[in-house]
């Protein structure tokens, strides 16, 4: 019973942080200006680190949890990078 | 989730904080999409990456917590990781979209004029 209610909460969670992406995608493509896309871009980061967090807890081990670590990281390089980009004109000066 | 002894409350509590995670992130992704400007809009991935990631973060370790039989921290670590770079990341995107539109001569971010101090009244 309480694992027919975790594993029905888990898939209704998954299935919403991947509804979760949709607006961030639709924003990315219709954002009026650059900032917009870079904010969307980094929303899109964020939900795939909880969308990868809710399989971890899925499947135990801690190889997914690796794996969201190495992607918020980089989502933050990236965001970091493209906002320089956008400050400066250029991302290494 | 292998273990067949799980409590039943347990469950439940794991089930109420996966959920509330991933409607906050919804709540978050539909933000970007309704608000109006983007000011406005910054705001709203916040809510996705602090309580959002604090709840899923959470249930995640207390479902571990309890299948080895031990504390498993180790989620507090992606929990450290997100709260200390998200506010970085969004406020250098809000310092260049400022750059950006103090450049480009755009009225509405200008600061609000000063207005002018109040005449001391006559005695």
């Amino acid at each position: 019973m309480s694992a027919l209610i975790l594993a029905v909460s888990l898939a209704i969670a998954q299935v919403v942080l991947a509804l979760a992406m949709i607006p961030a995608v639709i924003r990315l493509v219709r954002g009026p200006r650059a900032q917009d896309r870079v904010l969307a871009f980094d929303t899109l980061y964020l939900d795939a680190v909880l969308l990868v967090v809710c399989f971890g807890i899925g499947s135990g081990g801690t190889l997914y949890f690796e794996i969201a670590l190495a992607m918020a990281l980089t989502g933050f390089v990236g965001t970091v990078a493209l906002a320089k980009f956008l400050l400066r004109g250029e991302v290494i000066e | 989730m292998n273990a067949p002894d799980l409590p039943l409350w347990l469950a439940v509590v794991v089930s109420l904080l996966l959920l509330a995670g991933a409607g906050l992130a919804f709540l978050g992704s539909l933000g970007l999409l309704r608000l109006g400007s983007f000011y406005e809009r910054v705001h709203a991935p916040t809510l996705a990456g602090t309580l959002g990631a604090t709840t899923l973060l959470l249930a995640s370790m207390l479902l571990t917590s309890f299948e080895e039989s031990r504390p498993v921290l180790h989620e507090l670590v992606l929990g450290v990781a997100l709260f200390a770079t998200t506010p970085v990341a969004l406020l250098l995107l809000v310092r260049a979209a400022l750059y950006r539109d103090r450049h480009e001569g755009n009225i509405a971010v200008e600061p609000p004029p000063v207005a002018p101090p109040e005449p001391p009244a006559a005695p």
